[in-house]
């Protein structure tokens, strides 16, 4: 019965997470930005807004000029994510490939520095008044979230262990259609649900952060209005009236 | 409005220009500009006065700019709430106001957003702040979207690069489009569609206006130079604030190009048709104010038969021109592709000074010890000489070139992170004074840190909102209103005048 409700609610939360991400991007993709708004430092080719982006994305660039905590904090809380999703595929792969093996060490610590990290930018929504001021429930909440998730984790591998085996045949089992039964562990039940909650919240969210900063005019336009026009196509019907 | 009192100068330690205020709610909230009367929004093509379904209107014209501006759509569902804007605003700085954090602001457009396009905002309000649009939330819209000088100082802090200009754009054209409109800018685009600038000087003052600075000019240097307006079949066309026609600094400045196009024997002109750099359309947020305003440049080049256009020291005019003239006006085919189109006074200056072209009597300049404002609008929504950072090398190198004593403000003050003067984006209007003071401080608190250390005495800019900003302000901070000086003037006050008659520089494309 357990196995079912899980099997189900991870079939509608992959479902959710794809279909709504792959909606929104659609959606962001196809409305123009009719204006060249490039903030500095403006790439003037492609290839230095490839760049851009890639600092962005990997270094937090701007977030590191702005405020040294604030980038502290969620470049630890990010990268450590990363970390650790990639170490939790060895739960859909068989065999287990190479490279996620070899960062299986590092997965453990980086469960810590995102439970860390996550903790200090939940406090500094109590204790900044500036950002006090801006934080809504919702913000709290999905830091609980993530939080929650976390510590379910961690709590599995020091605490509450969990027969991983078992977990592992039910998720190959979903991916193959092939359902196997879900260890019945309290803290791996709490676990799965957050991080289905999750994934459904995601396209829902400001999680979309993620697909939006690609799709940032202000980052992702190559400085060259001088030497290229740049026209929407809702702008090209004004064009038809001009003499 | 509290009194307009200047800081207590006698304080040894000169204030930290981004010292972060205790929030203070509310205390800007009765900062308001006047609303535009109904003549005056008709004239632009929005309904007079509030409609009556005017939640209906704006929730529609909310829908329709989501589908139009991918800026728009992104933006509003990015925001994490991390907090790297909400100490970057000068407003914000100056007044304390936790609605003039750009994340607040956003979040003022941002919560009816959510209410009426998010499902959460639908079904589950109070989770993620949602709100409807009520009388109170349009009256927080119309005063803090006009305590907002879209000037995108916070968007370089932001992760995503979410630009609160561009929600202020946006919040401005949905009152517009509503009938709420704001009157400063609002009565001078309407100006500008009925007699070509924002000042309404017809084009017999401009005449006059122009025959009187060559007679001052012959008075100060005994040089002819032409200030030629209208005039067919020349090479350049000058599309200048018409602020620099007679406004204290500016003209000096408009005297600086004249004399940098004499002394390179350059056949230019002026037009009263396009007599206005400056196209408030931007500030309002109205693709096709810009637009029309932009056409008339078009229009005038063309009617002219000009091969090059360049543009006078005007920030958001260098905006609008640098990265939005070819779109809305373009392509410009009939001008010489060898040039930039447009080019930059700036521009055209410092190719002459590379080459060789002008001379500077440097100690011409000796009273002065310069620092740069780096004008918003320049550094962070354009560009110049054709790589990144131009817009900050290209006026400092004139600065160089033509005095002696130049010294940088703080680097977190300046370049792409400068401070808006606190008068940009249409808020230059006496109805806003509290406003433009308390948002000025950031940048007269760099000021002074460079009076004190370096002695520094006058701060150049390249914008004609800067100017006049600054001419009103820094007297309230403790400095002289002509403290504020144009690049131009100072390249005015250096220029050697020695060409011979009949003689020029050969023209040459732009190397860049």
């Amino acid at each position: 019965m357990l196995t079912a409700v899980y099997a189900l609610l991870f079939y509608v939360a992959a479902a959710v997470l794809a279909g709504g991400l792959g909606f929104r991007i659609w959606e962001y993709a196809r409305t123009p930005a009719p204006l060249k708004i490039p903030i500095p430092p403006a790439p003037t080719t492609r290839s230095g807004v490839v760049l851009r982006i890639l600092r962005e994305v990997v270094l937090f660039a701007a977030v590191f000029k702005a405020n040294k905590w604030i980038w502290l904090l969620g470049w630890v809380f990010h990268a450590a994510l990363l970390i650790v999703l990639l170490r939790h595929l060895r739960y859909f792969t068989a065999p287990v490939w190479d490279w996620v093996v070899a960062i299986q060490p590092f997965g453990v610590y980086a469960g810590f520095a995102m439970v860390a990290g996550l903790i200090g930018l939940w406090a500094r929504r109590f204790l900044v008044p500036r950002i006090r001021y801006i934080s809504a429930p919702s913000d709290h909440l999905m830091l609980a979230l993530l939080v929650g998730i976390a510590g379910s984790g961690l709590l599995m591998k020091y605490l509450a262990h969990t027969d991983i085996v078992a977990l592992k045949s039910f998720f190959l089992g979903l991916m193959f259609l092939d359902w196997q039964p879900l260890p019945q562990n309290p803290v791996l039940l709490v676990h799965l649900g957050l991080v289905a909650a999750l994934m459904i919240i995601f396209p829902f969210s400001k999680l979309l952060h993620g697909p939006g900063l690609f799709f940032s005019p202000t980052l992702n336009q190559v400085d060259n209005a001088r030497e290229r026009r740049h026209l929407a196509n809702w702008a090209r019907g004004l064009e038809a009236g001009r003499q | 409005m509290d009194q307009l009192k200047a800081p207590d100068m006698s304080a040894s330690e000169p204030l930290d220009p981004l010292e972060i205020p205790d929030l203070a709610p509310g205390c800007m909230s009765a900062s308001k500009p006047y609303v535009a009367a109904p003549e005056f929004q008709k004239a632009l093509g929005f309904p007079g006065e509030l409609v009556e379904n005017w939640q209906e209107v704006a929730i529609d014209k909310m829908a329709e700019l989501r589908g139009k501006y991918r800026s728009f759509r992104v933006f509003l569902d990015s925001c994490v709430k991390c907090g790297a804007c909400t100490d970057k605003c000068h407003y914000f700085l100056g007044t304390g106001d936790p609605k003039n954090m750009p994340v607040t602001r956003q979040d003022l457009l941002r919560q009816v957003y959510r209410r009426h396009f998010t499902l959460a905002g639908k079904y589950v309000p109070w989770l993620v702040g949602a709100k409807d649009l009520t009388q109170e939330v349009l009256d927080d819209w119309y005063s803090y979207f006009h305590q907002c000088s879209e000037c995108r100082r916070c968007s370089v802090f932001c992760p995503i690069g979410i630009d609160t200009a561009e929600i202020t754009l946006a919040a401005r054209e949905i009152m517009d489009s509503i009938g709420k409109g704001q009157k400063y800018s609002n009565e001078i685009i309407g100006k500008v569609f009925k007699i070509g600038n924002n000042l309404g000087l017809p084009p017999k003052a401009l005449k006059a206006t122009l025959e009187d600075l060559e007679e001052e000019v012959m008075e100060d240097t005994g040089v002819a130079v032409h200030f030629p307006l209208d005039e067919k079949g020349v090479d350049i066309l000058l599309i200048t604030p018409s602020a620099d026609f007679f406004a204290e600094p500016h003209v000096a400045g408009l005297v600086g190009y004249a004399k940098v196009f004499h002394q390179a024997g350059a056949r230019w002109t002026m037009s009263s048709y396009a007599s206005e750099a400056a196209n408030f359309g931007l500030f309002i947020g109205s693709y096709e104010n810009m637009r029309e305003i932009s056409l008339r440049i078009r229009k005038a080049a063309e009617d002219l038969g000009v091969k090059r256009i360049v543009f006078g020291e005007c920030g958001h005019a260098w905006r609008v021109a640098y990265s939005f003239l070819n779109t809305l006006a373009g392509p410009f085919d009939f001008l010489d592709q060898r040039y930039p189109i447009p080019q930059h006074i700036c521009e055209y200056t410092y190719d002459l000074i590379k080459r060789g072209k002008l001379k500077f009597d440097k100690s011409k300049n000796d009273h002065i010890r310069l620092t740069f404002h780096d004008s918003c609008n320049v550094a962070r929504g354009a560009s110049m000489g054709g790589k990144p950072g131009g817009q900050f090398d290209i006026p400092r190198a004139i600065l160089r070139a033509s005095c002696n004593h130049f010294y940088d403000m703080a680097p977190d003050t300046i370049k792409e992170s400068t401070f808006c003067c606190g008068g940009g984006g249409g808020l230059l209007t006496d109805d806003l004074m509290e406003l433009r003071k308390k948002g000025a401080q950031p940048r007269m608190r760099a000021l002074q840190q460079v009076a004190e250390e370096h002695g520094v005495t006058h701060m150049a800019a390249i914008c004609a909102i800067c100017k006049t900003q600054f001419s009103k302000v820094l007297p309230m901070y403790g400095f002289d209103m002509e403290a504020i000086v144009g690049v131009h003037q100072m390249v005015s006050n250096a220029i050697v005048l020695d060409r011979v008659e009949g003689g020029s520089v050969k023209a040459e494309g732009n190397e860049e």
